[in-house]
């Protein structure tokens, strides 16, 4: 079992992850054409504009209005897009199986990431159930996202921790970890390959087209 | 997804309740496939498969905020409660549920694009408020007003039933107006060849001709060449824009422009007026492919601002007192007109109290996007939702609100009138009859 799951089903994971994410991109450019003014519109300078103005924190009057949000968001997604990648426990299978592996993070610090991140899924969940707008849009479907992306880092931290069960733990964790890899794609995580594309679109008609700034 | 709790007056509108009573099932589901796979792409499904639900557009939104955070005026509800059901349901939604789509997009929505400014995503929620527009337009279930003023463009070519020899008469009327301040000031109309053809909006030559004799006076003033047309195509509003008519809003919008090409001149100028400049410069020309206006357009700010800093016009008394401006979405926000507006209100009055947020960040006056056209039905929720630029106003304690935008001018006289804040509101033109120099060659 857990030869498979860390073997030949990590292959598939990744596979259909980023074969799934090209397909995604390659459907959404293919729309974008249909639509005549699309392309037209784009501008390389105004796309770079805006991406700097909304990857930086407080770089927009959105971010400024909602300093708590804004600071949790930035930690919650930089510490679930770093944590796996620079991960003792990853590189040690990576470079088993591979014979690859980079620079990785001291593991304390990794294990406060993960929690950082569990925290941020609590969160975002609080939110959904409290403010009233997120909530009058919230259906199983949110529900669902959080758990996909918060599972990988709550099941990661009791195997690294050892606390129950560590081999099936280990399996559930690495199950996560594949669910969330091909989630990404085909739900609304989908966000993660868009975001470049919707903000440089906006930023060009803000700014390209209409003279103006979008931030 | 439970269906959102929205608690309103009733407000009767024969329009859309003939259309909800007509309406099958059969039709509507046509014509939702029909505009989502035909009109719509990329942006759409990218939006629509983007959006997190996170809903931090709301903070953007004057309705939100002027009706105590009401969820069901928040931008993402907007679109959970139109698009989205349209979407899961692949057009399979009733008469009732059209007419909402109305209400909604029509009459609770400015299309004012502030909200696409406060999604970290930069999710342009005013364009699919307007592909439920369109929709509901192709289903005929627009406000009976907005409808009205739809029919008079396409059948007069302007927004206001004005009759080929009014609108002749109208500016021969100015024209003497016109010379009572400068004897020699001219409205010249069909001359090939000017450097400027001026356009204005349909309701300038009914309701507020004097704008026309303020035009006059400047132009001479200014030593400008410019011409007005004697045919249809000298309106520029186009309020099919905003029904969701998109083939009258390119008729509109193809006379406009050949008429300019027609008298050969350079350059269009038009009145003070936002929806306008969106019309003829972006919506207009990218529906109809052309990615940029034939010929280019300039908005009366940038017009003046060109003016005062060249010092064809020079100021010789400026106005006195606070005085604040509202800044028109559609060409601050929306074509970057801001530091040019603030200029002139320098340059013209002693005192320009700015209002905050100011700039592209400036709230709407809750008139435009079409709401005000929607008629006296829709009017008193419109005015209440414009509470908090009412606030905004009142914090400048100014004796006059300057609107560079007929639909600003309109919506700010309301929420004056509303909430008693006893300001005046004038065009920009306005003070600039006041203040300006008149050189003493052309004095009567
Ligand atoms: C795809 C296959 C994956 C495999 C084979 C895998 C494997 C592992 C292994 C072996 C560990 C170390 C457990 C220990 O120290 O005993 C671990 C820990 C962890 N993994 Fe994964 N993982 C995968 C995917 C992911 C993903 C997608 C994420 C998050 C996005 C993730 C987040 C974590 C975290 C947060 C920890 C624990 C960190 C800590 O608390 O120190 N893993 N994983
Ligand atoms: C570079 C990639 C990514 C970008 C730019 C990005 C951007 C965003 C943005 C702008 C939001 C909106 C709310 C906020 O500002 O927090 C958001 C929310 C969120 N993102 Fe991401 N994201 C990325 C990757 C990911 C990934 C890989 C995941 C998980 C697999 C993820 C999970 C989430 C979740 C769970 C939320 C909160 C949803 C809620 O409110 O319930 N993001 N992201
Ligand atoms: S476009 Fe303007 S009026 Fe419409 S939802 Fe967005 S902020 Fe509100
Ligand atoms: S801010 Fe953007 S992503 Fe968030 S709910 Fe509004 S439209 Fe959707």
């Amino acid at each position: 079992m857990y030869e498979f799951v860390s073997g030949p089903l990590v292959w598939i994971a990744f596979i259909i992850f980023i074969g799934g994410s090209l397909y995604r991109i390659y459907y959404m450019l293919a729309g974008s054409k249909k639509e005549k003014v699309v392309f037209p519109h784009m501008s390389l300078e105004h796309s770079v504009a805006s991406l700097v103005h909304w990857v930086i924190p407080f770089n927009n009057q959105s971010m400024r209005k909602r300093p708590i949000f804004t600071i949790i968001s930035f930690a919650f997604h930089i510490c679930l897009i770093f944590t796996p990648i620079f991960l003792l426990g990853h590189m040690i299978l990576l470079d088993e199986s591979l014979n690859i592996s980079w620079w990785t993070l001291p593991e304390g610090v990794a294990d406060w990431m993960a929690i950082i991140v569990i925290a941020g899924c609590i969160f975002f969940l609080y939110r959904r159930l409290t403010d009233p707008v997120v909530k009058n849009v919230t259906d199983a479907s949110d529900y669902l996202l959080l758990a996909i992306t918060a599972l990988p880092f709550i099941t990661g931290f009791i195997a690294y921790h050892q606390l129950f069960a560590y081999k099936t733990i280990l399996i559930v964790h690495i199950l996560a970890g594949e669910l969330m890899l091909i989630a990404i794609p085909f739900t609304r995580l989908s966000h993660m390959l868009f975001f470049v594309f919707t903000r440089s679109y906006f930023g060009s008609e803000q700014g390209h087209v209409k003279h103006s700034k979008d931030w | 997804m439970k269906p959102t709790i929205a608690i309103r007056e009733p407000v009767v509108d024969d329009a859309l309740d003939q259309a909800e009573a007509k309406l099958t099932p059969e039709q509507i589901e046509k014509v939702i496939n029909e505009v989502i796979d035909k009109e719509t792409g990329g942006r759409l499904w990218t939006y629509v498969n983007t959006c997190i639900h996170c809903g931090l557009c709301s903070e953007a939104c004057h309705w939100f905020l002027s009706n105590d955070r009401d969820v069901s005026f928040a931008p993402v509800t907007k679109i959970k409660d139109t698009l989205w059901v349209m979407l899961k349901n692949k057009g399979k939604v009733d008469a009732a549920f059209i007419k909402r789509c109305s209400q909604i997009a029509h009459t609770e929505c400015n299309a004012c694009r502030r909200c696409g400014m406060y999604c970290p995503f930069g999710i342009d929620i005013a364009y699919m408020i307007l592909v439920v527009r369109r929709i509901c337009a192709k289903l005929e279930m627009v406000p009976l007003y907005l409808q009205d003023t739809v029919h008079s463009h396409a059948a007069t070519m302007n927004q206001m039933w004005v009759k080929p020899d009014e609108w002749i008469d109208t500016l021969q009327w100015q024209e003497e107006e016109a010379q009572g301040y400068v004897p020699s000031a001219r409205l010249p109309l069909e001359k090939e060849g000017a450097e400027i053809m001026y356009s204005v909006i349909g309701p300038e030559p009914k309701f507020l001709a004097q704008l026309l004799g303020n035009i006059t006076v400047i132009m001479k003033v200014a030593g400008c060449d410019w011409t007005m047309p004697a045919t249809a195509g000298w309106d520029n509003s186009n309020m099919a824009m905003y029904s969701g008519d998109f083939e009258v809003m390119a008729r509109v919008e193809r006379l406009h422009h050949e008429t300019a090409q027609r008298l050969k001149v350079k350059k269009i100028v038009m009145g003070e007026c936002g929806h306008a400049f969106r019309g003829a410069e972006y919506d207009g020309p990218t529906w109809m492919g052309w990615m940029k206006p034939p010929i280019p357009i300039v908005h009366a700010i940038a017009f003046y601002y060109d003016l005062l800093v060249s010092g064809r016009i020079k100021i010789a008394k400026k106005v006195e007192g606070p005085v604040t401006s509202q800044y028109p979405c559609n060409v601050i926000r929306n074509a970057g007109l801001g530091s040019k507006l603030q200029y002139i209100m320098n340059e013209v009055c002693e005192n320009f109290v700015d209002l905050i947020p100011n700039d592209r960040h400036a709230f709407c006056c809750n008139a435009g996007g079409g709401t005000i056209n929607c008629g006296p039905p829709w009017k008193k929720i419109r005015v209440q939702s414009a509470k908090l630029q009412s606030e905004n106003f009142k914090r400048t304690g100014a004796h006059t609100i300057v609107t560079p935008c007929h639909n600003c001018h309109s919506g700010v006289e309301d929420i004056v009138d509303k909430y008693k804040l006893g300001m005046h509101v004038k065009f920009f033109s306005e003070l600039l009859i006041e203040a300006m120099e008149i050189p003493e060659d052309l004095q009567p």
